[in-house]
């Protein structure tokens, strides 16, 4: 029983880990440009199908370090071809063109890399499992937490120590003040647009080293995405990581006690939060409200 | 009939002349009067998204789950409880119509983006109650083995289950009486009040509008109408389909009424034949790849004709 409660407990900490970098790009997009993308999970699906790509050249070392720039500077271009011309509109056009824009990344992925699931392959010292009693966690699990805790720290040091990232946060909370300081809006939409692709990205070679890789295999992470983003609250990226760790242990929990329940229960945590406290656990009263 | 009333009164007159006469002009194009039905049903369904969106100035993206829980509780009534269509119909208007009103509770006091994320993980609730509780509603299959019963009038039946065109005209007669009743809510004070919110919601508030009130009752007046789109579409389809109560269905409506217009009422009708055409259209012509094919028209739309195809109509028209 103990081993089993373990086992899920750090099943849902490497699924939290998932939601949480997924969720943390979504935030970032939202709290700046108020743009839901819901394209982000065929960002995700993209990075993953790059790394597979790049991975006979440059390794897997190699892919989990290019793969994500390269998703970055494509959310950079797609942010500058069709998502900056809907900032100024009703928030619909923004939802229904990211909606329609995952239709065709996914149609691109299935064109390029083939409609069948592909493999990832991993180094092999990866795969092995820590210790024969704990055979369920690999090393490739405590790997993959590893690199989240490092790109989410990564993450907020940015966001604190560098020019772009103070700016992208101060635009969170006022974006006229800060145009009106003279910074160039436009151009930090793009660059915090490409940071959460890159976020997505990443996401996307970590994922496909677990699950492989199909062209579908974003959607499955959109939705507790957008509920940890709610549960955390909308507007502080703390609150989505929080709300993250929080659904993906949730889930992982009920599990062990209620297989049937296991992605029911994060829906009735966003029920709970919503009813209990409506602008999530860590957000500001009014944030986008 | 004098000048003016026919030409205040153009739009709806053309529209109810050409769906009136549906069977009899839809088969010279090679068409069939069960796509009729489809437009009718999605073009219902996307009305009533729209007065939330277009007239009252709040979006939902997940209306899907109140069309599901329409489709889903008619066949439910019509499998297990009684074969009655209205009394089926009745069944998933009132499923999902309360849905969406114990909803609408949680989410009067968000806005914006966070209110669309809010009922887009409403959506996914319902989709995904549907899928799971499989002994009771097929889960991934969907929900088989129901069919829709003749209307018993007493002195006569009209045989809606073997005849598709009393079938369409049927959906056309409760396509009719909810859109009058739509036409009425939006013509009422209340509906002013929606429109004056969409405008204004400070100033709306300033003048003492339980602003929070209204959006709650227009919200549920939507699912309502929703709903009973979906309980039609159980019953043209003799099927309630888990995939329908996905985001994806929510984006289809959403999609249907900005293509025709969403600040014109019938502009969602508009968009149901453009949608439907264009889907019939696509999957035959680009099977494997018709999803990128619907999301470039999907985003071309919103770049490049936001107003819809009515919108853009009016505006050329000078009104």
């Amino acid at each position: 029983m103990m081993q089993l409660v373990m086992f899920n407990v750090t099943n849902g900490l490497i699924v939290g880990a998932f939601y949480v970098l997924m969720a943390l790009g979504l935030s970032l997009i939202i709290n700046l440009s108020n743009v839901v993308n819901f394209a982000h999970g065929n960002f995700l699906a993209i990075g993953g199908y790059l790394a597979f790509t790049l991975t006979p050249y440059v390794g897997f070392w190699g892919a989990l370090l290019i793969s994500p720039l390269l998703t970055a500077i494509f959310g950079y271009f797609i942010e500058q071809l069709l998502i900056r011309h809907v900032y100024a509109r009703n928030h619909i056009y923004s939802l229904l063109l990211t909606f329609g824009l995952g239709f065709i990344l996914q149609d691109v992925c299935r064109v390029i890399w083939g409609p069948s699931p592909l493999p990832l392959d991993i180094p092999e010292l990866l795969s092995l499992p820590i210790t024969p009693d704990l055979f369920f966690i690999t090393w490739y699990r405590v790997f993959m937490v590893g690199v989240v805790v490092v790109a989410v720290s990564g993450l907020f040091a940015f966001l604190r120590y560098t020019r772009v990232g103070i700016r992208i946060r101060a635009g969170t909370l006022d974006l006229d003040t800060v145009s009106a300081l003279g910074v160039n809006v436009a151009a930090l939409r793009s660059y915090n647009f490409a940071v959460g692709s890159f976020l997505a990205g990443l996401a996307g070679v970590l994922a496909a080293g677990q699950i492989g890789l199909n062209p579908n295999m974003g959607d499955d992470l959109i939705m507790p995405s957008f509920i940890a983003i709610i549960v955390g609250g909308v507007g502080s990226l703390t609150g989505t990581l929080l709300g993250g760790l929080l659904i993906g242990v949730a889930a992982a929990l009920t599990t062990v006690f209620y297989p049937a329940g296991a992605e029911a229960v994060i829906y009735v945590i966003m029920a709970i939060v919503l009813l209990l406290r409506p602008r999530g656990l860590l957000g500001e009263e009014g944030m986008l409200s | 009939m004098n000048e003016t009333f026919l030409r205040r009164n153009l739009q709806p007159i053309v529209i109810w002349a050409l769906l009136l006469t549906v069977p009899f002009w839809l088969p010279l194009f090679g068409g069939y009067t069960a796509l009729a039905g489809r437009v009718l049903v999605f073009a219902l369904a996307a009305m009533s998204f729209n007065m939330l969106l277009g007239f009252t100035g709040i979006m939902s993206f997940g209306h899907a789950a109140y069309f599901g829980l329409g489709a889903y509780g008619c066949g439910l009534f019509l499998k297990f409880v009684y074969a009655s269509t209205p009394l089926a119909m009745l069944a998933g208007t009132l499923l999902g119509g309360i849905a969406g009103t114990l909803f609408g509770l949680l989410l009067v006091r968000r806005r914006g983006v966070y209110f669309a994320m809010v009922t887009i993980a409403f959506g996914q609730v319902c989709f995904y109650i549907a899928y799971k509780w499989d002994d009771l509603t097929g889960g991934y299959d969907g929900l088989r083995g129901f069919a829709r019963a003749p209307i018993d009038l007493g002195l006569t039946k009209i045989d809606i289950q073997n005849n598709g065109t009393a079938l369409y005209f049927f959906i056309l007669l409760v396509f009719g009486v909810a859109a009058a009743a739509q036409g009425f809510v939006l013509r009422s004070p209340f509906g002013r009040t929606m429109l004056a919110i969409r405008e204004n919601e400070r100033r709306a508030r300033f003048l003492g509008i339980p602003i929070e009130k209204h959006i709650w009752l227009s919200f549920s007046i939507s699912c309502f109408f929703t709903a009973l789109a979906g309980s039609l579409y159980a019953l043209l389809n003799n099927f309630a389909d888990p995939q329908g109560l996905t985001y994806v269905m929510s984006g289809n409506i959403v999609m249907i009424t900005i293509m025709g217009g969403m600040r014109v009422f019938w502009g969602p009708l508009i968009g149901a034949v453009l949608f439907v055409a264009l889907q019939d259209y696509v999957s035959s012509a680009w099977p494997t790849t018709w999803m990128g094919v619907v999301g470039v028209v999907f985003v071309s739309v919103v770049l490049f004709f936001p107003r819809g195809l009515m919108g853009m109509l009016q505006k050329r028209a000078g009104t």
